[in-house]
């Protein structure tokens, strides 16, 4: 067997890089950089939705009033109160911000530069300016006096629950505003003039990802 | 071959963004409307995983990707399900032992926010 005198000639630590290195492509076409995101993406929704399922116990078990949604989220507007309205807007914005990321990957593969880097920065506003929303929500609320061990709307698992996965959700975001801003502008130096740009497209796929989030976080 | 990258018309993603866009309408009609129960859930459920679908499919490109790629994916969040459905059969026993043995209130009414509450609360508020 060529296997065993290979291994035996080598350290250990040699022969296991070799052999964890070595050509067998599952993913085939797929660029390496690409299939290792989606694996953090699925990584990643193991915790969020473990996240979400805790919430789903939590609002299943509680014998204590739950806030409703509509009335802990309305918005005044010229004096009318409309139910959800900050929820509504921020759902708006990371949806345009997909839709712009989307067309920013397109653009990549066509292999105009500035037109990516404007669309990259749109959707890094876009995202920004949820963050920014974020913060005006949480010190409304915890003016009002949601504390993530105490609610003055009935059961304190609410305040736990919400600040947590917001801010978890929260967190994500800005590290994808980052991330998006570093890719543009490494675009627009030419530092991924020899590939194909499939890095504007990994990042895409973590941008759409965390989009997919706000939709279940926010319910 | 997917090495060449994914390369897609734009209609399509604008046909997508739209679709989006309708489907928020939606589930934020259902919150809107203040619809309850299981129909509530079932809608919020539904147009979630449609607006998670899409995203995933198209703007991710999955619906192109090899089907190893898919496989390898999509596959392991089925024990996800799973973990929910068993949650949820522990936290309906936990649930109904609080009130059937602790005394809890089974339909206990929600307060208002602070900002919509016009003293009938007041004695709440701890400052």
């Amino acid at each position: 067997m060529t296997d065993t005198t290979l291994s035996s000639q080598e350290s250990i630590f040699t022969s296991t890089a070799k052999d964890w290195s070595s050509d067998m492509t599952t993913f085939k076409g797929v660029p390496w950089g690409k299939a290792m995101m989606w694996i953090f993406l699925l990584s990643d929704t193991f915790i969020f939705t473990c996240f979400l399922v805790g919430y789903m116990v939590m609002r299943m078990t509680v014998t204590e009033p739950w806030p409703v949604a509509s009335e802990v989220f309305a918005l005044t507007v010229w004096g009318v109160s409309v139910p959800l309205l900050l929820i509504a807007i921020m759902t708006f914005i990371l949806i345009t911000s997909s839709g712009t990321m989307a067309m920013a990957v397109n653009m990549g593969y066509q292999r105009r530069k500035w037109a990516v880097f404007w669309l990259m920065v749109a959707t890094a506003a876009l995202g920004a300016s949820f963050v920014g929303m974020q913060c005006f929500e949480w010190p409304k609320l915890i003016l009002e006096g949601v504390r993530p061990w105490y609610n003055p709307m009935g059961a304190p698992q609410f305040g736990s629950i919400f600040f947590m996965v917001t801010g978890f959700h929260g967190l994500h975001v800005s590290v994808g505003v980052a991330y998006l801003l570093i890719v543009a502008i490494r675009v627009v130096r030419g530092k991924y003039d020899h590939t194909n740009f499939e890095i504007v497209e990994i990042t895409g796929l973590y941008w759409h990802f965390v989009d997919l989030f706000v939709v279940r976080t926010e319910a | 071959m997917a090495t060449e990258g994914q390369q897609h018309p734009i209609k399509i993603y604008f046909l997508i963004w739209l679709l989006l866009f309708v489907f928020s309408f939606f589930s934020y009609l259902v919150d809107y409307l203040d619809l309850q129960g299981n129909l509530r859930w079932f809608l919020i459920v539904v147009f979630m995983l449609l607006k998670a679908g899409f995203i995933v499919a198209i703007f991710m490109h999955m619906k192109w990707e090899r089907f190893a790629l898919i496989f390898g994916i999509l596959l392991p969040p089925l024990a996800l399900v799973v973990l929910m459905f068993l949650m949820a059969i522990e936290s309906n026993y936990a649930w109904s032992s609080r009130v059937q043995y602790m005394g809890e209130d089974p339909a206990p009414k929600p307060k208002p926010p602070p900002h919509m509450d016009h003293g009938e609360h007041g004695e709440d508020k701890d400052h």
